[in-house]
């Protein structure tokens, strides 16, 4: 991977999870613990300034890194496990189960996801938990129906019927011979449902359906749009979580366009002149 | 006609599944809902009798009818477009609120989606023709931010930029409706157009990137095509090759892609009205959703997924009539 978009995708993405993972244990301050210190602007005691009922905001975005940056990865890879179930099934034993399984596909997809997302978050009790489980309910599909597509072309090459012929077991086909030569896709859409997910976790918190007492970006923002930071100019309060989230999703969509001039050469001009330029110098 | 009967099931299978989501949700949900928010209620103030029959007719709580009587009676309740009562604004009835104020959000998006789609194909046409130049290095990589920046967090700067330290936008709503009138007079449009225009350049701004990049990357593989290549040495004109040639094959997929942002119209800027207390159904929503207004809640879920449906499905016609090969597919 000399691809330099994935380069620096990688680095971003890298940092926020070193932020995420270690930022805590250099926090002096409780990201909840209240002061006098009301509202005051940024400052070397309080980098990124306090809230109106003086909570460290810096230390509240270190803690809400890890729980963004790890909940969205979790969740991104509980959907795309699904997807990948669904997907492989799907594609590999066709007929009546390959016909249900792609009509729930289709179902799913043309539901509005964000609005049923909303719906079932509010019902259910609020937490990080409810929130994973609504965007992997409600964002499944779009991952299944590639993957089965895939599944269903590369069924029909020689290695698979190879495998059947000598005999392996259904389920080591389906994920040695199948599984394994689509990880490719499987990576691709994993990064990008991160992207998605990431941005989905921060509107369902900002809307308040998330735990406002754990700290992450999207919590952030919801308390204070509920304080009305924006109307009294407090830029401090809400200009730093969205900065991370957009930087997190920017790093994870450079790492898919990347993996994507990668895969389609068709899309990235200056490799292409490389290798002509390569070719002719050998003959 | 058979591709036409095979999706009009198929849209039909899915309104029917949209429709069951909205009745078994609630009752799926854990907890005593009404209990919940009748102690949330009488915080604020007084909780009638009346109110709490509501709501608990509202979840099927009131009735020792079976599971499916009350889905029978709940889908006759739908066919006579009762959606039941709001509980922030009872009794209003839900389909007023929301007959109000979708008009809001059609407008509003309907505009933003028709700028945005016009000027993302034309980036895309253009910087895919010169690809490798300048204008195609700076213009992609400051798309690809664009697309990753949250919507909801694009539109708290600009109105923290635009109307807050600059005042050149009202901060919220959607006219001025202290001083004017709701009307059709020129004040009101006036009014109308200011408090939509920064809404609808968030919109314009957040989702141009993706027309862009779609229109770029079929663009690209459209150029690729050998007859690009005869057009370039019949000698024809580079505009002429660049749009009647490549453009107008590349365009399909944005077609669909146009299609399925007019049916997300109303979906898609939920946090855009949020931000800017925009009087539309996506605010409506967000105040039931803080105000704990489920039947509200539900009502415009139903409403928001049967016109994605609708649309969904009159693109598909659309795009059967536009693209022979899939008519073909269809009906084999």
């Amino acid at each position: 991977m000399s691809n330099p978009k994935v380069m620096i995708g990688c680095a971003i993405v890298g940092f926020f999870m070193v932020v995420g993972i270690v930022g805590p244990f250099f926090m002096t301050s409780n990201p909840n613990a209240t002061s006098h210190l009301f509202i005051t602007p940024p400052s070397p005691a309080h980098w990124l300034g306090t809230t109106v009922v003086g909570e460290d905001i810096f230390s509240q975005l270190v803690y809400g890194t890890r729980t963004s940056v790890f909940w969205g990865l979790g969740t991104s890879l509980m959907v795309m496990v699904l997807s990948v179930l669904v997907g492989l099934v799907g594609g590999y034993f066709g007929s009546w189960v390959d016909d249900v399984l792609t009509l729930l596909t289709n179902v799913s997809l043309v539901l509005p996801a964000l609005p049923l997302a909303i719906v079932l978050a509010a019902y259910f009790p609020r937490g990080p938990l409810t929130i994973s489980l609504v965007i992997v309910f409600t964002n499944w599909a779009w991952q299944a129906r590639v993957l089965r597509s895939q599944t269903l072309s590369l069924r029909s090459r020689e290695f698979v019927m190879a495998a059947c012929a000598s005999g392996e077991t259904t389920w080591r086909i389906i994920f040695y011979e199948i599984f394994l030569n689509e990880i490719g896709l499987v990576v691709a859409g994993f990064v990008s449902t991160t992207i998605y997910v990431v941005l989905t976790w921060a509107g369902l918190e900002f809307l308040g359906l998330g735990d406002g007492t754990i700290p992450s970006w999207g919590s952030i923002l919801y308390w204070a749009q509920q304080a009305g930071a924006l109307p009294s100019g407090l830029w401090w309060w809400f200009v730093p979580p969205g900065a991370c989230i957009a930087l997190l999703g920017a790093g994870l969509s450079l790492i898919n366009i990347g993996i994507d001039e990668v895969v389609d050469p068709r899309l990235h001009i200056e490799r292409a002149a490389k290798v002509a330029k390569k070719q002719k110098e050998v003959t | 006609m058979r591709h036409l009967v095979r999706r009009f099931l198929f849209y039909t299978f899915a309104v029917w599944v949209a429709i069951s989501l909205d009745f078994f949700i609630p009752r799926l949900a854990p907890g005593d809902p009404v209990a919940a928010i009748v102690g949330k209620m009488s915080m604020k103030g007084y909780v009638s009798p009346q109110m709490r029959d509501t709501l608990a007719s509202m979840f099927g709580l009131d009735t020792k009818d079976p599971l499916w009587v009350q889905y029978f009676k709940y889908l006759d309740n739908l066919l006579h477009g009762n959606l039941g009562n709001s509980i922030q604004y009872f009794p209003t009835p839900v389909g007023q609120i929301i007959g109000r104020d979708i008009w809001w959000s059609v407008m509003l998006g309907g505009v933003a989606v028709l700028i945005s789609f016009g000027l993302g194909c034309l980036i895309g046409i253009v910087t895919a023709w010169k690809r490798g130049t300048v204008l195609d290095t700076i213009f992609s990589p400051i798309m690809n931010f664009l697309s990753a920046i949250p919507y909801f967090w694009l539109a708290l700067l600009a109105l923290y930029v635009f109307s807050y330290l600059l005042s050149w936008f009202p901060l919220s709503g959607g006219y001025d409706d202290a001083n004017i009138d709701l009307g059709w007079s020129l004040d009101f449009i006036g009014s109308v157009a200011q408090h939509a225009f920064l809404p609808a350049l968030t919109l314009v701004v957040s989702s141009l990137a993706g027309w862009m990049l779609m229109m770029r990357n079929s663009m690209i593989i459209t150029l690729s095509e050998d007859y690009v290549l005869i057009a370039k040495a019949k000698g024809l004109t580079e505009r002429r090759i660049m749009f009647r040639y490549a453009a107008h094959n590349a365009i399909l997929p944005n077609i669909t892609g146009f299609a399925i942002a007019i049916s997300t119209i109303v979906s898609g800027q939920l946090l855009t009205e949020m931000v800017f207390s925009y009087p539309g159904i996506g605010y409506a929503l967000f105040q039931a959703v803080s105000g704990q207004d489920y039947a509200m809640l539900q009502g415009i879920f139903l409403i928001i997924t049967l016109a994605v449906l609708g649309t969904n499905f009159l693109a598909d016609m659309l795009y059967a009539f536009l693209d022979p090969r899939v008519r073909q597919e269809g009906s084999r």
